[in-house]
This record gives C-alpha cells, sequence and structure tokens, in this order.
C-alpha cells in the first residue's frame, strides 16, 4: 500500500507527461489485472528494464503495434507516454535531438523512435542511460492494405526486443484455435482473426507443423474423423496415411515436420500412432492400450521423446516415452486416487517443461511439470483454465479460460504471472501456438 | 358381384373417414342409399370378410406395435458414470434385451455411439466415448452378438443431449446412443 502511494506521488510529480506504467504481478496467475496499478506483494523495482515508445508524427498504425508487441512480451516494464509535448519527446526528424533526462526521470532505460522511411519504417533504439542510440535499422514494410502488413510489423517489434534483451520477441508468432466447429488462425495480439476451415464441419485440435506452413486437424464426421492437412494459405486437403478408418485425434508434428503422431481410436481402445508423413506411409503403433487409451502426443524440441496421457492407470496422467514408443513412464507423478485428471500435454521449445491441465476440485487448473526433475508447479488456480498452448519464446502460454463468463483465450506470461486476453468472437477452444513466422511462411 | 364390391369399397372408405389409428371397432356397414343402385341386403358371407380383414388390420397394427417397441428396446440408450465407461448394472438389463432383439433378428445392424459430458478434456472425451461404445459392443459380444453387426464410434462432448451445465445435464449426457443401420424393417420381438 505505501508502496503504491509512493508510486502514485511518484506519477503525480511527474504529471505533464502523464505517464502510466504497466502492471506488474507476482508469479502467479493474477486474473484481475488493472492498468496503472501494480497487483502483487514481491514486486521488485528494477526487474525490467523501463520502455517508453517515443511519440513522433504519423506511423501511428505501426507505433500502436510495436508499443503493442513490446508490452506483450512482458519483458518491459513500458511506460505510455500519453501526449508529445513539444521538446519532451521524439524531434520527430532524423538527428533530432531527445530529451534523455526527462525519460531517465521516468524511469526508462530504453526509448524506441520511430520515423518514416521510404516504403517503410527507420526504429532508433536509444540507450537512455548512455544517452545515445544503442541500434537503428531501416525496416521495409508492405502497404497499411497488405495482408502481410501486420506480421510485417510483428517482426520489427520482435527485433526491437532483441536488441533491448537479446532475446527475440514473439509477435511474429500466430495461433490456431476452435470456434463453432472452425479452425481460425488470429495473430499472436489477438488481432486479424481468419477462419481456416469451412462452416459447417466439426473440426478439433489444430497443430501447426513447424515451418507455420500448414497444421493438421481432426475432421469429425459421423462419429469418426481422419487427421486432415491443410495449407495455411489454403489448397487441397489431404488425408494423413494411416487415418481413413476410425477416429484419429490429437495430432502433432515431429520438429523436423517429417512425422505425425496422433491417436487413433477403434473398439480396442485409443492408441498413439506416428505416420511418416513426408513419405506418406507407414503408420507405426506407439503404444498398446489393451481398453486403456492413449492420446494426445506431444514431440520434444529435439525430437527424440513424445510426451502422452494415458489411462493405464485409471485417470488419465501424463506419461512419456521415446519416439518409436519404448520406455514408457510416468512423467507429472499423481497421488493414485487423490490427484485429479490430467490431460493436454505440450513440451515447451525450450524442451525443459511440459505444461497440462490437471482437475482441481472439479476444475481444469494450468500445470507444468520439469522434464528432468519431474516436479509439478499449479500455475492458475480459480475457474476453468485448460488446453495450454507454449509461445515460442518459453514464457509464454495459451490457453481456455471462463474466467470472463465464457470461454475464451487468455495469454500467461509464466514469469510475471501477467495474464491478457486474446479477443476471439465466440467460445474458443483448443489454441495451438505456432512458431515464430519467417517471412516465407507469411500467408495472408 | 358388383354389388359386394361396391359395398366394400364403401366400407373402406367409411373406416377410413371414421377412425384413423385407433383399434377398429365393429361398425356396421352403412346401408347404400336407394340412389347409388338398388343393391340386394348383404349377405352373411360378406360379413366375415370384413371381420377377415379387419382382422388383418388389427394384427398388422399390433405387430407394427410390437416392431416399434422392438426398436425402441434396441434404441435405448445407456448412461455411464463420470469419467467411466463400464456398463452400469442398473443398464445391463437394457443390453441384454438388445442382446435378444439382436439374437431375433440377424440381418439387423447396430452403430453404438459414444458420449461425454463437457467436463473434462474436449479431446480425452472423444477417446472416452469410444470406450463408452467398446464397451456397450464388448458386453453384446459376451451375449453372443456377432461383432462384425456392432460399430463404434465416439462424438465426444460434440453432441450434447441436454444443452445444461448441471449435474443432470451431465449425467444425461454421458451416453451409449444406438442406431439400427442395417435389417431395421419388419423387426421381430424376441421369443
Amino acid at each position: 500500500m505505501i508502496r503504491l502511494l509512493a508510486c502514485v506521488t511518484a506519477l503525480a510529480v511527474l504529471a505533464p507527461l502523464a505517464p502510466v506504467r504497466s502492471t506488474r504481478a507476482a508469479a502467479q496467475d493474477t486474473s484481475q489485472v488493472k492498468e496503472g496499478v501494480r497487483v502483487g506483494v514481491e514486486y521488485q523495482p528494477g526487474v525490467r528494464p523501463g520502455l517508453v515508445v517515443l511519440p513522433g508524427a504519423g506511423l501511428d498504425s505501426v507505433r500502436a503495434i510495436i508499443r503493442r508487441d513490446l508490452d506483450y512480451s512482458d519483458r518491459f516494464e513500458m511506460i505510455t507516454v500519453a501526449d508529445a509535448p513539444s521538446g519532451a519527446g521524439s524531434s520527430g526528424v532524423p538527428g533530432g535531438a531527445v530529451n534523455y533526462g526527462i525519460y531517465r526521470a521516468l524511469g526508462a532505460s530504453f526509448g524506441v523512435e520511430l520515423l518514416e522511411a521510404p516504403g517503410g519504417v527507420t526504429v532508433r533504439l536509444h540507450d537512455v542511460g548512455a544517452s545515445q542510440v544503442r541500434n537503428q535499422q531501416a525496416f521495409s514494410l508492405p502497404p497499411v492494405t497488405d495482408p502481410g502488413f501486420r506480421l510485417a510489423v510483428h517482426r520489427v517489434g520482435d527485433e526491437v526486443a532483441r536488441w533491448a534483451t537479446g532475446t527475440e520477441g514473439i509477435a511474429a508468432s500466430r495461433l490456431l484455435f476452435v470456434a463453432g466447429g472452425r479452425v481460425y488462425r488470429v495473430d499472436s495480439d489477438g488481432e486479424d482473426i481468419v477462419p481456416l476451415t469451412p462452416a459447417g464441419q466439426t473440426s478439433l485440435s489444430p497443430t501447426w507443423s513447424p515451418d507455420g506452413q500448414r497444421f493438421a486437424f481432426t475432421l469429425l464426421g459421423a462419429g469418426r474423423g481422419g487427421v486432415m492437412l491443410q495449407g495455411i494459405a489454403g489448397g487441397a486437403v489431404q488425408q494423413a496415411p494411416g487415418t481413413a478408418a476410425g477416429l484419429n485425434i490429437t495430432p502433432a508434428f515431429s520438429p523436423d515436420g517429417r512425422l505425425l503422431a496422433y491417436a487413433h481410436s477403434d473398439e480396442s481402445g485409443t492408441d498413439v500412432y506416428l505416420a511418416n508423413i513426408a513419405d506418406r506411409c507407414c503408420a507405426q503403433r506407439l503404444t498398446v492400450g489393451r481398453f486403456a487409451d492413449n492420446l494426445s502426443p506431444t514431440f520434444s524440441p529435439d525430437g527424440r521423446r513424445i510426451a502422452f496421457v494415458s489411462t493405464r492407470a485409471g485417470p488419465p496422467q501424463i506419461y512419456v516415452m521415446a519416439a518409436d514408443g519404448t520406455d514408457q513412464e510416468l512423467l507429472a507423478p499423481f497421488d493414485y486416487g487423490a490427484t485429479g485428471s490430467s490431460n493436454a500435454p505440450e513440451w515447451s521449445p525450450d524442451g525443459a517443461n511440459v505444461v497440462f491441465h490437471r482437475e482441481v476440485s472439479g476444475s481444469p487448473q494450468l500445470f507444468v511439470v520439469s522434464v528432468a526433475g519431474r516436479r509439478v508447479r499449479q500455475l492458475t488456480s480459480s475457474g476453468r483454465n485448460e488446453d495450454p498452448t507454449w509461445a515460442p519464446d518459453g514464457r509464454h502460454v495459451t490457453f481456455v479460460s471462463d474466467r470472463s463468463g465464457r470461454r475464451q483465450l487468455w495469454v500467461i506470461d509464466l514469469e510475471t504471472g501477467r495474464v491478457r486476453q486474446l479477443d476471439t468472437p465466440g467460445a474458443a477452444r483448443l489454441p495451438a501456438w505456432s512458431r515464430r513466422l519467417s517471412r516465407t511462411a507469411v500467408a495472408p | 358381384m358388383r354389388a359386394n364390391s361396391l359395398m366394400l369399397l364403401l366400407a373402406s372408405a367409411a373406416l377410413a373417414a371414421g377412425c384413423g389409428g385407433k383399434p377398429a371397432p365393429e361398425e356396421p356397414a352403412p346401408q347404400p342409399t336407394p340412389a347409388a343402385a338398388p343393391a340386394p341386403a348383404p349377405a352373411p358371407a360378406d360379413d366375415s370378410a370384413e371381420r377377415d380383414r379387419l382382422d388383418r388390420e388389427r394384427l398388422a397394427r399390433e405387430a407394427e406395435e410390437r416392431a416399434k417397441a422392438v426398436a425402441a428396446d434396441l434404441a435405448m440408450m445407456i448412461n455411464f458414470d463420470y469419467d467411466q465407461a463400464t456398463v452400469r448394472q442398473t443398464d445391463q438389463a437394457t443390453l441384454d434385451r438388445k442382446a435378444a432383439v439382436l439374437a431375433a433378428n440377424p440381418n439387423v445392424k447396430l452403430q453404438i455411439s459414444g458420449h461425454a459430458d463437457e467436463r473434462g478434456s474436449d479431446e480425452y472425451n472423444l477417446a472416452l466415448g469410444n470406450r463408452r461404445a467398446a464397451a456397450a459392443k464388448r458386453y453384446l459380444e459376451n451375449k453372443g452378438i456377432d461383432g462384425s453387426r456392432l460399430d463404434v464410434v465416439s462424438y465426444g462432448e460434440e453432441r450434447p443431449l441436454n444443452p445444461g451445465h448441471d449435474e443432470a445435464a451431465y449425467a444425461q449426457n454421458r451416453r451409449d446412443e444406438f442406431q439400427v443401420t442395417a435389417g431395421g424393417d419388419n423387426l421381430v420381438a424376441p421369443q
């Protein structure tokens, strides 16, 4: 409370610039985050560098997108300067003077300056403490009306994040999700929602190919379903080999994109299979259920192991095996008869963790298990939180939550506990986050 | 001869107009109007032919009712406990009746579709529904029904019977449905 008051006082002193700092939170899910208010008692000033996007003329949409990308990276204390008093911000002119002193006083370590350039934008990253430009680069951008515009701007934002922190941002990535039986894609900031499968079908469990060019999903027909492969940009829909009969669910690409793991259901149960989609052949059975279910495979980033769900011990729990089906063992420890069902595992991009959801008092909650230590950590605790999927940076997770009253997509930053909503129309479920999308993967 | 035929036609018309699907009462045949034809009085033989015909209709209706009851036995759903795919004891009689009907109607084929309530993982529920359908199939196979007549599919939680979000709705939605896919005409009741 005292800290908050002190903060408010400090802000009041600097009132001419009307700065608003983004939220900080303790490292757990805080579902109620208000702008301008620090949530949590473990606030440690100085953990994240302050960053201000300098006000300027023109480039409004570019500036708005990049500012939001840097905010959503959760790597900076965002200092929002509502207006541009003369002499306080960017001069808007190449080579113009930046008033480092006033941004230092606001707590900014970095200032991002955007300047109009022919066919794009020139970006400068100012090191406010050293009162000098740290990076400068001209980026070409397609016209605002171009379908690739937003992704191109996101790439600029990701590069700025790399300049400042050494780690590329994740803005130039997209998510797939299911709403009303259709697969949609959406930019990582919740914009640009596009349907990828037709209305009137029941499509489930979309998953990205590693190159971001296509996706696999289950097309549920009359109680049966094949795993289908489709280009993100459209084109013919192919059926994955081995998935013509029965019910075939929860597909997952191997990291090299050559193999597709999925679960096949028939009257003997549900088991994990591995098909060679590069050569379109050879579905190989990896688990033998004997009336137990084995499903939801997810590859380790090195492609050597697969985590999956199995009911071999009763309720579904998270197991792991070698990618050839050998060495099957429990991954996430549980107390028999006490621990709730565990489902929807996804291996983190750095290979260290597997995120999943587990029933706690009748509601699914997000958990991670460390692969090396087999330690289980709970991430959420209120409402329903399920079907997690990792961002390419391995610190953000998108999941489905009913905390707003209906099932929507939310993003949690595991480092700070900050959550934000991905605003989708209607109830959304089964999200899948892409890797960083390269230029070649751009699809309107 | 001609007059008798006309009588029957008139009687049929009256029946059709008078008594829809109800069991036919033994109505007296209407007297033909004098203007129609100066027909002779009906012979006793005509009465017995009429009774035969009505009997046939009644028997056909009864057979239809029986077939409906048999079809209802085939279609009756069974329900499951939460996250379970074990046939409950209370549902065994339902499946036993199906087994008897299937034994008496060797051309009938059934599709068994398993369903789950909305709790639990969407994807896991597809596998759970599959296991529920497979459980009913195994039960019927153990009662001597050839497995090739029983098809297993799953809709998971995608097709709730009751759209509610309470336990009563969930209990209804955790189910197997049974659909006749072949041989459904002229169902015979088991002996």
